[in-house]
């Protein structure tokens, strides 16, 4: 793994306007990524984890600008120096956009079911005027091949295709523009688990054959263990924790990171039967009017008085390990040991 | 890329599939044609639009006579019947009767009875009045004919069939109707795409217009624009001015349902993935939006169709449609209007019924179509 820099998030922030009436005036705002952090080198896999709502969707698609952040700052570095996306106009926009692509979550909804699977595939190159006619279809036969299809799919339409090969298809349609990198927006929630486990591989894979690097959405800790080097734990619009995924997974630093490692089933069954599970109480509060002081104080078992006043700053707590927590230096939460730690590069 | 590096762990068995293939390729109008196909309603639909539509375009071949074929010895002819037994027995050629003429001594009425002296075989391709064929033809070949007076559902006041004279009106109420939606279609699906595209300001904007026009009263509405027409209009502008009337007082339904389907298919993942790739607005536009919102459109266009042929109807019901010598449905209707013509000469009422069917009919395409629409929810 390389250190070098691919991609720096800033203070990155998304404030949905809540409109009212009959000529739709602005009375709120949803406030679904707050003050978002972190870096990103070439060759890594973060993974960012949170219950739903909290603001994943929103993080990957402002990176990529499909929605237009409302502040902040997404440094993407590339051989030709580094660039603001979030200030780049329309034409800078567009000859950059081939470095970063998103894979979805939806195996229906991301594929267009009026249009053949070579025609999806084609859709990036064409669009960007990178081939057409037979090397254009080499390509795609090549691309179907990478993902596990075959060459001579192209012809038929999506809904011939099981979950799992839609995405493969969406995976194949993210590659032809070789990109840097991939956000993959919880591309295994919505498939049976065991697809999921071929899709984790085939992006594995594929990461090492293609130079990918990926921020790999998931919703729970136990798909992102495997394929991450770091892992980002959301709530509420921010960023919680974050630090290496070993680390994190065996000390975790925060207690909301802590409930949702004891909902990761562990393969020893004993250590499994020994284990607490923490059950959060009640909902993930509405992020158009979040709570006081630590979002996560109503439902944390460790709140202190000063959480309900102060908002705690993600800090490093101990040598690359962020978190946001008044009392993440006193606290001794629980973890889960790794013990079938997916084998990764350089570990 | 190496082949070899493809993942291991091949999904699904393949080669079941190959025998499935068939169905794997089939696009989306396809589905739709074989979904559509299995329902009985809208095959029923489907063969009576054919049947009036095809009536109409060659009218002038399948109506025994011209529309403005009149004979004032024969007003008010009853619907006379065909027959295969005469007093000589049995023919293979059925034949009508002539008829006979008598005047109610008290009333001054004329009435008609079967003059069974005089029998008349029905001609196929019989040789009736001249007409030019599309304009450029000239012939006088009917389907049907007859020799003797031929007046199968009657006649009317003036003495002209009003068989001929339904299905040279077709042409105007069959055509109103999808002139009227070919018009609201474009100016619907435009403004919609727009509104439902863009969003902002031209959307509110656009969406409060359409309600306040569709909070009118429809019928009212229709007769005040249409008692605008100048009089001394020729059929031909009648005809277009109610058109576009009755499309102007519907696009804004048409308009609300795509902007509907464009603002939901907007949010679909693989327009982002399009955007992510760089698409430009307008490939967006034209390669996902339109074409997902086409079917829709469809649909729609189908289900309002009946509503612009009642309103063709209506209006020329009331005298404010299509006028003589031009004529509709609504106007055969409209010479109907008196009671007493209803009381003595009920055969008059016989247009209303084509009306009914071709409404009915769409319908049934159109609830078909909808239901085909979404081939993939199995
Ligand atoms: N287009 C939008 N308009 C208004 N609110 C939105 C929009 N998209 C997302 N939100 C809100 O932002 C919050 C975060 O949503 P999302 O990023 O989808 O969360 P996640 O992906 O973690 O489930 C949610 O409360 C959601 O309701
Ligand atoms: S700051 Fe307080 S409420 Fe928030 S996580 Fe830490 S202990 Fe819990
Ligand atoms: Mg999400």
């Amino acid at each position: 793994m390389s250190d070098k820099l691919l991609l720096e998030v800033e203070n990155l922030q998304k404030h949905f306007p809540i409109r009212r009436g009959f000529l739709q005036k602005t009375v709120g705002y949803v406030k679904a990524v707050d003050g978002v952090s972190f870096t990103l080198n070439r060759g890594e896999t973060l993974g960012v984890v949170g219950e739903s709502g909290c603001g994943k969707t929103t993080v990957g698609r402002s990176l990529l600008r499909l929605i237009e952040p409302t502040g902040g700052k997404v440094t993407l570095h590339t051989e030709t120096g580094k660039f603001n996306l979030l200030e780049l106009n329309q034409t800078e926009l567009k000859r950059l956009r081939p470095r970063m692509q998103m894979v979805f979550q939806d195996p229906m909804s991301s594929l267009n079911s009026r249009m053949t699977v070579g025609d999806i595939i084609a859709e990036p190159l064409v669009v960007n005027n990178i081939c057409k006619g037979k090397e254009l279809n080499d390509k795609i036969a090549s691309l179907l091949e990478a993902v596990g299809l075959r060459a001579n799919d192209t012809r038929r339409y999506p809904h011939a295709f099981s979950g799992g090969q839609r995405q493969r298809i969406g995976i194949a349609r993210a590659l032809a523009l070789r990109p840097d990198l991939i956000v993959a927006d919880e591309p295994v929630s919505a498939l049976d688990v065991s697809v999921q486990a071929q899709i984790l591989n085939l992006l594995q894979d594929l990461k090492s054959q293609y130079q990918l690097s990926y921020i790999f959405v998931a919703h729970d800790l136990g798909v992102v263990e495997h394929i991450s080097d770091r892992v980002a734990v959301m709530y509420l619009g921010r960023i919680v924790e974050i630090g290496e995924t070993r680390r994190l997974f065996t000390y975790p630093k925060h207690p909301y990171t802590e409930a949702l490692l004891s909902a990761v089933p562990v393969a020893d069954p004993r250590v499994q039967h020994s284990r607490q599970r923490i059950r959060l109480q009640g909902d993930v509060p509405s992020p158009a009017n979040p709570p006081s002081g630590c979002h996560f104080h109503p439902r944390c078992r460790y709140a202190a008085e000063i959480c309900k006043r102060e908002v705690p700053l993600l800090r490093e707590v101990a040598p690359n390990v962020f978190a946001a927590c008044h009392l993440a230096s006193e606290l001794k939460l629980q973890g889960v040991e790794l013990l079938h730690t997916a084998p990764q590069e350089g570990k | 890329m190496s082949k070899e590096q493809t993942t291991p762990e091949s999904p699904a068995p393949l080669l079941e599939e190959e025998q499935e293939a068939d169905l794997g390729r089939l696009s989306y109008r396809q589905l739709v044609w074989r979904k559509f196909r299995k329902s009985r309603l809208a095959v029923i639909g489907g063969v009576i639009l054919v049947t009036f539509y095809t009536l109409a375009i060659f009218a002038e071949f399948f109506a025994p006579y011209d529309y403005q074929h009149d004979n004032v010895r024969l007003q008010y002819v009853p619907p006379q019947g065909v027959h295969f037994f005469g007093e000589d027995g049995f023919h293979i050629v059925p034949f009508l009767y002539g008829l006979k003429q008598t005047k109610n001594p008290e009333s001054g009425e004329l009435t008609y009875v079967a003059d069974r002296s005089k029998t008349y075989p029905v001609h196929l391709f019989h040789h009736g009045d001249k007409y030019r064929f599309f304009g450029l033809i000239s012939t006088d070949i009917h389907l049907i004919g007859s020799e003797g007076p031929f007046y199968l559902i009657g006649t009317d006041r003036m003495g002209r069939d009003i068989i001929s004279r339904i299905i040279y009106g077709g042409r105007v109420s069959l055509t109103v109707g999808l002139v009227g939606v070919f018009l609201s279609i474009i100016l619907g699906s435009i403004l919609g795409t727009v509104s439902g595209y863009w969003g902002g300001l031209t959307d509110i904007l656009m969406q409060r217009f359409i309600e306040l026009l569709s909070s009118f009263p429809t019928i009212p509405l229709w007769m005040a624009l249409a008692a605008a027409l100048p009089s001394n209009w020729s059929g031909i502008q009648v005809y277009m001015g109610i058109t576009v009337i009755l499309s102007l007082l519907s696009w804004g339904g048409l308009a609300r349902q795509v902007r509907g389907k464009v603002l939901a298919t907007r949010e679909q993942d693989y327009v982002l993935a399009a955007r992510a790739a760089g698409a430009s607005h307008w490939y967006i536009l034209m390669r996902h939006l339109l074409p997902t919102a086409y079917s829709h459109i469809i649909v729609i266009a189908t289900l309002s169709i009946p509503g612009m042929i009642l309103g063709e109807t209506a209006l020329s019901f009331l005298g404010l449609g299509i006028r003589p010598p031009l004529t509709s449905w609504g106007v055969l209707l409209e010479e109907a209007q008196r009671v007493t013509v209803v009381l003595n000469s009920p055969w008059l009422l016989i247009p209303s019924l084509p009306v009914v069917l071709v409404v009915v009919a769409y319908n049934f395409v159109g609830d078909a179509l909808r239901d085909a629409a979404d081939p993939y929810a199995s």
